[in-house]
């Protein structure tokens, strides 16, 4: 009793959390107006989760413009350049699959005020995921992004898809978490604290013990079923199927993105000392994904499906770098935080143009996208350029992405990087023949039912498209602009 | 030398105005199609009259220096530049690829083939045209690497939209095999960037052109420079492309428009041969050296299976597009010999297979627009029903098999002369085998194309076509062909007008190999 009445509230920076309780706040508020105004407050919504998002950003801004580093709750919560340029990366990706959401939650009849209220509640974890240097701050993150993705996966609730979607989903996450958990318990055991800077003293130094390398890749298996690593990427493709869009659109990057960021806070801020486990493991999931994720990729013939696999196997591009974590560790990050935020654009791009055909065809399926060039060359154009940023040819923005790995590699050297050099190299072929399968249709073919009446594109639809446009074009033709957050972000995580 | 005002916009200007005019026609809409068309052919002279403004600025008396150096940061966090400059090797390629775009826009005018939608057409043959001219004055590897896949997507789409029957899978053929070759190449760019070291043994770090010219891969081992040179000979040789990876290239030359074969004969082959020149062999000479042997090999085996080819085809399309494959073999042999005179041959032989091959498929498209088939078989008294066009397919043949006079013998008799006496200690004996090969290649293009001529010109009209009437060459032709034709003449009476502006480049390049050599 006596203990409990001592405590005092550990000191905040409030500055340092204002993004986080602004997304808190807006959520709140979107419940609340629900409650309140019923029925009547539907059509604001989107409108007041947009506005959220955008006014998270205004902390970040700020904070950035400060530069300070800030540091809480005894190293468990961080506020860095890394985490802020990731904050951001997580929010912008969020405001556009607000837009993406619109139409499509509204006209499915779907409920409206606790969708946006759950997406909001995702990306304060992913957004909190970017801060979180302890496992326990890690864990806390995790279940807060992943939960309310499990419910929102489910969202189309009349439909057995989707509730397998969600279903699957969740069972797996569960037992991810299950797994992460038990390695988690077994480093904490071997370090005695949960704290990552304790953690890499204490495993980093000393010899090989079996336990710490059994907890260290059960921690990393976890995550790698959050980011759909081979082989644990057997939910990804029904789930990204049968969810709605845009949620696929959120999953594919905004949660495999937190999944990757977690991953690079772990390798680089708790098992730096610990390449024995780290390069191989990620050398050989990273090989595995990209080639498996491609291959079957290939034999895909519903194109939300298509590009489920195209994102396991762009995720595997994104692990790439792990592989030489300990040999070119600025390099590694660098290349990671880029991909992550091209892939971020290219990608949401591709499930926009997805979204806007299949208002028109109401379909998936690829050969539905016959003659789209002839009755809307906008999406045809703006779907091309999407693929070629996926399939990484210049001027589109992926190039840069792939030129981070190949950076990264070769900055490593010796003939195990190179080696991984060569499978990207032979990936890039191979990811090119089904994105080609698209473009094949949308130019080559003539449309299915010879229905040529052009596509009614939304409004919110049109501002997705317009900035993941300008976004995936910018980067490929001055990749300065992202280049520099990722030079920014290895300064602060390597310090850290 | 100081470039100042206008000039430092003169290289920017000649790349980028074909893409302002492709941004242009994007705003136009589709049934302003006279419009469109014009804002096309304006765009692309511009960038042509541009051209000759840095032709006739060049300093010719400094053609191995880079002039009209623009040097802007452009990527910092890679230490990537913004760096285009103007030498004599760059200068032809430079000019043939801004002539040739604005001729094939006029030869398109009233004919764009089926689909039609000439919107399109033009703004993906500007794009293709910013890629090429870019690469050619690139200074710096990354946005050579840039301008050099630009093109790719704009000839993938003019094959697969606008080609023939099996377009799908020759689009996508070509597609494939030159992504996994550019793939490989910025890996070697990128080891490039790590491991060069300039003459004191500090890491340079940079993709300056200019500056891994210098270097000559001092530093870099032997075993290492095999390696990374293997990674630039998949990336140029498929481009070229050289036996084994040639397939692409009768499928791709087949199936695509009449424009879409003349651009890739005439320029799109070529940055495969500019890169050997440009960047394989003056950055690493030790891996030159080491690949020459087989660079040759593959390059003699290229220029009798080209052949043999040839004569197995009964497609005319498909006939050119096998020749294509010996000619650059020829290309290939004078630059394995890694001489002044070998790598100058090559270079002229550049712009020679340029013209004359761009000239045939002109020939070749004209006839399928008037036949609707090039079966050899099929044809026939070409001489008779269009005799204006069967002499211009015969002028171009005789070019075409290095008839003195004319460009192609200065690009084939240099080269095989040249493979006598290879440079940087090259096994003697081994490039005259070579040599007594390729003369034997160019015995069998005489028959081939003789051959091809016999069948297609000589003679009767086929019965099948002996009652139709076959229009001979039109004006949009007439306009697109006379510069072709002239340029056929003029370099062959007066090859000196390319050779004096490339050697200054060239003899530095294999001073610097021959220096290398000595070393050893």
């Amino acid at each position: 009793m006596e203990a409990l009445l001592a405590f005092s509230r550990p000191a905040l920076d409030w500055h340092a959390l204002a993004p986080e309780l602004t997304l808190l706040a807006f959520g709140t508020l979107i419940t609340v107006v629900d409650i309140i105004w019923d029925d009547r407050s539907k059509r604001a919504m989107p409108t007041l989760a947009g506005i959220g998002l955008l006014a998270s950003l205004l902390p970040i801004l700020t904070l950035a413009v400060d530069g300070s580093e800030r540091t809480m709750f005894g190293g468990a919560y961080v506020v860095d350049d890394f985490s802020l340029v990731l904050k951001a990366l997580f929010l912008i990706s969020g405001y556009v699959v607000i837009l993406m959401s619109v139409d499509y939650i509204r006209d499915g009849d779907y409920y409206e005020n606790e969708y946006y209220t759950l997406m909001l509640t995702s990306l304060l974890g992913m957004v909190m995921m970017s801060s979180s240097r302890d496992l326990i701050s890690v864990f806390v993150a995790l279940e807060l992004l992943s939960i309310p993705a499990y419910m929102l996966a489910a969202w189309r609730k009349g439909g057995a898809r989707s509730n397998e979607a969600g279903l699957k989903y969740y069972l797996m996450g569960v037992f991810a978490s299950a797994v992460m958990l038990y390695g988690m318990s077994l480093v904490y055991g071997l370090a005695g604290s949960t704290a990552f800077e304790a953690i890499a003293q204490e495993l980093g130094s000393g010899e090989s013990n079996p336990v710490a390398i059994l907890g260290i890749l059960f921690i990393l298996i976890g995550f790698a079923f959050k980011v759909s690593a081979v082989p644990f990427h057997t939910w990804a493709p029904d789930t990204y199927e049968g969810a709605p869009t845009p949620v696929t659109a959120f999953l594919a990057v905004a949660s495999k993105t937190a999944g990757m960021v977690a991953l690079i806070q772990l390798v680089f801020v708790a098992f730096p000392g610990r390449d024995d486990v780290v390069q191989p493991f990620f050398w050989l999931i990273a090989a595995l994904t990209m080639t498996i994720g491609n291959l079957i990729a290939l034999r895909q013939n519903n194109i939300v499906r298509l590009l489920a696999y195209s994102g396991v196997a762009q995720g595997g591009f994104m692990l790439v770098p792990f592989a030489v974590a300990a040999d070119a560790p600025a390099r590694a990050i660098e290349a990671v935080v880029i991909y992550m935020a091209i892939y971020a654009f290219m990608n949401l791009g591709a499930f926009t143009v997805v979204l806007a055909v299949a208002r028109k065809t109401r379909s998936g399926e690829i050969d539905s996208y016959g003659g789209l060039f002839q009755y809307a060359p906008g999406l045809a154009v703006a779907m091309t350029i999407f693929l070629a940023a996926l399939a990484g040819i210049p001027p589109a923005g992926g190039w840069f992405a792939k030129f981070g790995l190949f950076r990264a590699l070769l900055d490593a050297g010796g003939g195990w990087a190179a080696g991984l050099g060569v499978v990207v190299a032979v990936n890039t072929v191979i990811a090119f023949a089904y994105y080609a399968r698209i473009l094949v249709q949308m130019w080559f073919q003539s449309v299915p039912d010879g229905d040529e009446r052009p596509i009614a594109i939304p409004g919110s639809l049109k501002a997705a498209l317009a900035v993941t446009i300008i976004a995936t074009m910018a980067f490929g033709v001055l990749p300065g602009l992202v280049g520099h957050f990722g030079e920014v972000s290895v300064l602060s995580a390597l310090g850290g | 030398m100081e470039v100042t005002g206008f000039d430092t916009w003169v290289l920017s200007l000649a790349v980028f105005l074909p893409l302002v005019g492709a941004l242009v026609i994007m705003l136009i809409p589709k049934v302003y199609e006279t419009e469109l068309k014009l804002v096309a052919l304006g765009s692309s002279l511009v960038a042509l009259v541009v051209g000759i403004y840095i032709a006739i600025q060049f300093d010719y008396g400094a053609a191995g220096d880079l002039q009209f150096v623009v040097d802007k940061g452009w990527i910092d966090v890679i230490n990537s530049r913004y760096i285009v400059g103007l030498d004599g090797l760059s200068l032809p390629l430079l000019l043939l690829s801004l002539v040739v775009v604005p001729l094939c826009l006029i030869y398109s005018w009233n004919h764009i083939p089926d689909p039609g939608n000439p919107k399109a057409f033009f703004v993906l043959l500007l794009i293709l045209s910013t890629g090429m001219n870019g690469s050619f004055v690139a200074q710096d590897m990354i946005l050579f690497f840039v301008f050099f896949e630009i093109v790719l997507l704009p000839m993938y789409f003019l094959i697969g939209v606008w080609g023939g029957e099996d377009r799908r899978y020759a689009s996508l053929k070509f597609f494939l095999y030159t992504l996994f070759g550019s793939a490989l190449m910025i890996i070697s760019f990128l080891a490039l960037f790590f491991l060069s070291k300039d003459a004191s043994g500090e890491l340079l770090q940079t993709f300056d052109m200019r500056v891994l010219t210098d270097a000559a891969g001092v530093g870099i081992i032997k075993s290492t420079q095999v390696w990374i040179f293997a990674g630039l000979f998949m990336g140029f040789g498929i481009k070229v492309p050289m036996f084994p990876f040639h397939t692409w290239l009768p499928d791709a030359h087949t199936q695509a428009p009449t424009v879409g074969s003349v651009i890739l004969a005439a320029v799109l082959l070529k940055l495969g041969t500019y890169g050997f020149v440009r960047i394989a062999i003056p950055f690493l000479p030790e891996g030159a050296i080491a690949w020459a042997p087989w660079i040759g090999l593959l390059a003699v085996i290229g220029i009798i299976y080209g052949a043999l080819g040839c004569l197995a085809q009964k497609d005319m399309k498909r006939l050119i597009a096998f020749s294509s494959v010996a000619h650059m073999g020829f290309v290939m042999l004078g630059i394995a010999t890694l001489t002044d005179f070998g790598i100058n041959a090559a270079v002229f032989g550049m712009i020679a297979h340029g013209l004359i091959t761009g000239m045939l498929f002109f020939v070749a498209g004209s006839v399928k627009e008037r036949y609707h088939t090039l079966e050899i078989s099929r044809l026939g008294g070409l001489l008779k029903s269009a005799p204006r066009m069967g002499w211009i397919l015969g002028f171009a043949s005789m070019a075409s098999l290095g008839l003195p006079g004319l460009a192609g013998f200065w690009g084939e008799f240099p080269a095989i002369l040249s493979a006598y006496n290879p440079g940087a200690g090259l096994s003697e004996e081994l490039f005259r085998v070579y040599m007594v090969i390729a003369a034997i290649g160019t015995v069998l293009a005489a028959g081939y194309l003789l051959w091809l001529y016999q069948r297609t010109a000589f003679g009767e009209p086929t019965e099948e076509f002996a009652g139709h009437e076959i229009a001979d060459v039109n004006r949009d032709e007439w306009i697109a062909w006379t510069p072709f034709l002239i340029g056929i003449v003029l370099f062959g009476v007066w090859p000196n007008l390319i050779f004096n502006v490339t050697d200054d480049v060239v003899s530095g390049i294999t001073a610097s190999v021959e220096a290398i050599a000595a070393g050893n």
